[in-house]
């Protein structure tokens, strides 16, 4: 086939890109060298856009065993224990076909994590549709929560935590997040990187089809009317399979065979072996023949950028062949050995006796495009709307409506489909601050949780980035866990766009701010570009996955009241500043202004003198304050109790809007008894943190004197309306 | 006591059970679907997961692997046999027990706490429950819909083969609490000699306060009375 502009197009690369392979290749490429490049210069694989903001996230802490770089980061939690995590995105794939695409998606992010050697104890996810209204969120919502499901509950990991948003900036581009988190011990990590020469390099898993053949070049375009077309390009997922893979992995991993392993994920064969020998400063030679296949009659081009899931790629120690051979067998998966390291420092492809592609793999790896792209800062947008120009309406009415919204009401008919007990170490499960998982037979338990916030974001990126992380950091706070690092998950649109690459840019620049006052480091992340249709771009949404330790398990805590006579306590200051918020969004439909501001130094603060507290044991329940502002908050903690709060008429601000509804950042809700109200005022008031007596907790009634007095029963039907309804017509 | 914990291809809560046996101070092995051997039992679990990816059908292919041969000859012997979700769909299929386990009746996966209500307690594994007493348990499937012919459901009901009934927070059996849609709102249910149970909650889940809550407990420790 000869090479046209037209087919170089068709592989998703520019004209001055094709120029560049040709000079690197000192030759025109064949159709199989060409896809290979393509595979590993789209976006999707080589971050092209996003390398030169990258770099600048801080990733390096004491706790750090592994940065971004790997199959995934990895942390210390202490003793011998080490934590493995990441998020990836699956969103293309998702929107054309969405259970297949969320399963494969948790398939993905599973087989980083255990690539590493560890044993995954938990799923998170992120999920964003469109409006509820249009036309295909129903079915996309359905689809990709039942493969979410489909895929942890059949491998039995936890799915313990999660976010589901709806927007219609996401209409004809959802996102799907998912986040895998493993446990190692230290002295068992593996990696990808490949050394030794003449090294055995080994398939394992299922057998290769025609499935998913270009999927990340695809997930690194635009959508437009026919994206329907695509589905081919969309990956199968089979999760009792990998379940097989990874008790098979770990088997394994148990003695010294492996020198390196890395997953097949995005372009596959192509770019696991490149990415193994590239770190290794090695060549790779493939005997194409030798991979198992699926269908018949499959080309070399089809076997290399296939993205058939649950595949491994290992490089074995000399001579451990047949034990490796004999636990892939124990557990029905197909072994073969397809090549061998070599000093060449080329991709060899051989097939039939016959070299059918030879690529230098700097050429590959290294040398892969880097932009530098053009982008324009956002300014801070001014205030417009001021509360006493908009109609009047009852605190009583706004607070329902809110309850009652697809945003704010309860989403356990979505973790119900989840199963969050398998492993029987979830202490904690969806719907708090953070789900906690026990790390197996010890007294020690990690926190995790996931958060964005996209319209904070749009309206700002620069503290829309800061936001997100303080926001995570505090859900962490909030169940007793001291945070450790984090995960990123980058969705935003077209980066040949500078207002894009601009919300790109500075998003990032928030984030590296935060991460680096708060001592919370980036350890591994993924980037997705291109999300958008037709030239309409999603709002930037950065999804922001931390993990965080509670040492001793029994100091953990949640959200839910304790005991009437309680004092409830807001810890940082209110400013009453409503830009922004979900009050002006859900009952005047205004989005208007600048997102909160973000203190950081108080932030911190706030933060270290509330996990004080936690762990002196002087309160009995927390919770963060976030979108919804103070009296979300304070509703959020009467479920799942029998009791209410009586609040105290607020002294400061004249606006009851203002006061109740404004989401100033680095604040929480705290319950304090009796015995404990001085010595937790002498901690506050001795590390200088604002607070304020907000109520106390009475039994059965949520009420302001004047203005309302609702029982706790009729808040949480109130919550759970919205689905109630929704369901009916989705199921 | 020495129990026997059957781990299948896709089994996933066999580490669970386990832990919760050695806790329980049992003494346990794990036996792998291709054995041909059982080892000396007085208990056999067969525990939750996606055996062989429950393709074809849940349980079925699993209902014919090696070692359920050696299963079937220990329980007509008298062994011990419990059957957990998955577990339970494969004694269905092995035909230890009738009936069978349909969807759920709205179709997902369900993953969440419930309650049972203990219905009967003059066997094996309730004998340290209290009659009529709640539990709190959990399940996660997506066929729990129990099935079977009328002629068999008054034998069960009449011969007291029903342990676990679902029921709401203050024990009344009733439709609101019967999520997967099951027959008499029946989570479990006992073969003729009542030495095999199977059932569709997990009483593993519930062996530890710090986790969740100690109302499977007592299942574990009636069989060492």
């Amino acid at each position: 086939m000869k090479i046209t502009d037209i087919v170089v197009e068709k592989h998703g690369l520019k004209p001055d890109e094709y120029s560049k392979i040709k000079e690197l290749l000192g030759r025109e490429p064949n159709l199989l060298e060409l896809g290979v490049f393509s595979a590993m210069w789209n976006e999707h694989c080589s971050y092209k856009s996003s390398r030169i903001h990258l770099k600048n996230l801080p990733t390096k802490g004491k706790n750090v065993i592994q940065g971004p770089g790997e199959n995934a980061g990895i942390i210390d939690i202490g003793d011998d224990d080490a934590i493995v995590f990441k998020i990836e995105s699956h969103n293309h794939p998702s929107y054309i076909e969405p259970y297949q695409g969320a399963a494969t998606g948790v398939g993905g992010i599973l087989r980083d994590v255990f690539t590493m050697g560890a044993r995954p104890i938990a799923l998170l996810n992120s999920i964003h549709f469109g409006s509820p209204n249009h036309s295909k969120t129903k079915s996309l919502l359905n689809g990709v929560v039942s493969g979410i499901g489909g895929y942890g509950n059949c491998i039995g990991i936890p799915t313990v935590a999660g976010e589901t948003k709806f927007n219609s900036t996401y209409n004809e581009n959802i996102l799907v997040n998912a986040m895998a988190v493993g446990h190692v011990k230290k002295d068992k990590i593996f990696y990808s990187k490949a050394k030794g020469l003449n090294k055995s390099v080994v398939y394992v898993g299922s057998k290769t089809g025609r499935d998913g053949i270009h999927g990340a070049s695809m997930a690194s375009a635009e959508f437009d009317e026919n994206s329907d077309d695509k589905k081919p390009t969309v990956q199968v997922g089979d999760p009792f399979t990998e379940k097989l893979l990874m008790e098979a992995c770990l088997e394994l991993m148990k003695d010294n065979s492996i020198i390196s392993i890395q997953d097949m994920g995005a372009a596959g064969l192509t770019s696991s072996s490149v990415e193994m020998v590239s770190k290794g400063d090695l060549g790779i030679e493939l005997q194409l023949d030798k991979v198992p296949c699926r269908e018949e009659n499959m080309t070399p081009y089809e076997m290399m950028l296939s993205e058939s899931q649950e595949r491994m790629l290992i490089i074995l120690e000399d001579g451990k062949e047949k034990e490796a051979k004999k636990i892939f067998e124990k557990w029905d998966l197909d072994f073969a050995v397809i090549g061998k390291t070599t000093s060449t420092n080329n991709l060899t492809l051989k097939f039939k006796a016959e070299t059918v592609g030879e690529i230098p793999i700097h050429a590959l790896a290294t040398k892969a495009p880097i932009y530098d792209r053009k982008w324009t800062k956002t300014k801070l947008p001014e205030k417009k709307v001021q509360i006493k120009d908009l109609k009047k309406i009852k605190l009583e009415d706004a607070l329902l409506k809110i309850l009652s919204s697809p945003n704010h009401s309860n989403k356990s008919w979505i973790t119900d489909q989840f199963d969050q007990m398998v492993m029987t170490d979830t202490a904690q499960r969806s719907g708090s601050d953070a789900a906690i998982i026990r790390i197996h037979k010890k007294e020690k338990a990690i926190a995790v949780t996931v958060d964005s916030s996209a319209n904070y974001c749009k309206a700002h990126p620069h503290t829309g980035g800061k936001q997100i992380v303080c926001e995570n950091w505090r859900n962490l706070i909030s169940v007793g866990a001291k945070p450790i690092a984090i995960t990123n998950c980058l969705n935003f649109g077209n980066p040949e766009n500078p207002k894009v690459m601009g919300e790109f840019a500075e998003c990032l620049l928030g984030i590296k701010e935060a991460c680096e006052f708060l001592d919370y480091p980036v350890v591994s992340g993924n980037v997705s570009l291109y999300n958008g249709t037709n030239k309409k771009n999603i709002h930037p949404t950065p999804v922001i996955g931390g993990i965080g330790l509670i040492t001793n398990i029994n100091n953990k805590i949640n959200q839910y009241l304790k005991k009437d006579g309680n004092t409830i306590l807001q810890i940082g200051k209110n400013f009453g500043q409503l830009s922004q918020s979900i009050f002006l969004e859900e009952i005047y439909s205004i989005i208007d202004g600048p997102p909160p501001e973000i203190n950081l130094s108080n932030e911190k603060n706030n933060g270290l003198a509330i996990l004080k507290l936690i762990n002196d044991k002087l309160v009995s329940s927390v919770h963060d304050i976030s979108s919804g502002g103070l009296i979300l908050g304070l509703v959020e903690m009467t479920f799942k109790s029998n009791y209410g709060i009586k609040l105290v008429k607020p002294k400061n601000l004249s606006n009851l809007m203002e006061y109740y509804f404004s989401e100033d950042q680095g604040r929480y809700l705290v319950e304090v008894t009796p015995d404990n109200l001085e010595k937790v005022n002498k901690i506050l008031n001795e590390n200088n943190v604002y607070n304020e007596v907000i109520g106390m907790v009475q039994k059965n009634y949520f009420e302001l004197a004047d203005q309302f007095k609702i029982k706790t029963n009729d808040l949480y039907k109130t919550y759970n309306t919205w689905y109630n309804n929704f369901n009916g017509f989705i199921s | 006591m020495n129990s026997s914990v059957i781990v299948f291809p896709g089994s996933n809560c066999d580490r669970d059970i386990a832990v919760a046996l050695e806790k329980l101070k049992f003494k346990n092995k794990m036996v792998w679907h291709k054995d041909t051997d059982l080892p000396k039992s007085d208990l056999i679990v067969i525990p939750g997961g996606f055996s062989y990816g429950d393709y074809l059908r849940s349980g079925a292919i699993a209902g014919k692997s090696n070692i359920l041969n050696e299963v079937i000859k220990a329980a007509n012997d008298g062994c011990l046999v419990l059957g957990i979700c998955n577990g339970f769909q494969i004694l269905t299929e092995t035909g230890l027990l009738k009936g069978v386990l349909l969807r759920n009746k709205n179709l997902k996966f369900l993953g969440k706490d419930i309650q049972v209500k203990v219905i009967n307690t003059e066997n094996k594994f309730c004998n340290k429950y209290e009659k009529d007493q709640v539990l709190e348990l959990n399940i996660a499937h997506n066929e729990g819909n129990y099935f079977t012919s009328k002629e068999h459901l008054k034998k069960l009901e009449n011969e007291n083969l029903i342990p676990f009934k679902y029921c709401d927070k203050d024990g009344i059996i009733n439709d609101e609490s019967n999520l997967n849609g099951s027959l008499n709102n029946i989570a479990g249910i006992f073969n003729d000699k009542k030495n095999i149970l199977g059932m569709m909650p997990h009483p593993e889940r519930m062996v530890d306060q710090v986790i969740s809550n100690q109302d499977g407990v007592n299942l574990f420790t009636s069989l060492l009375n």
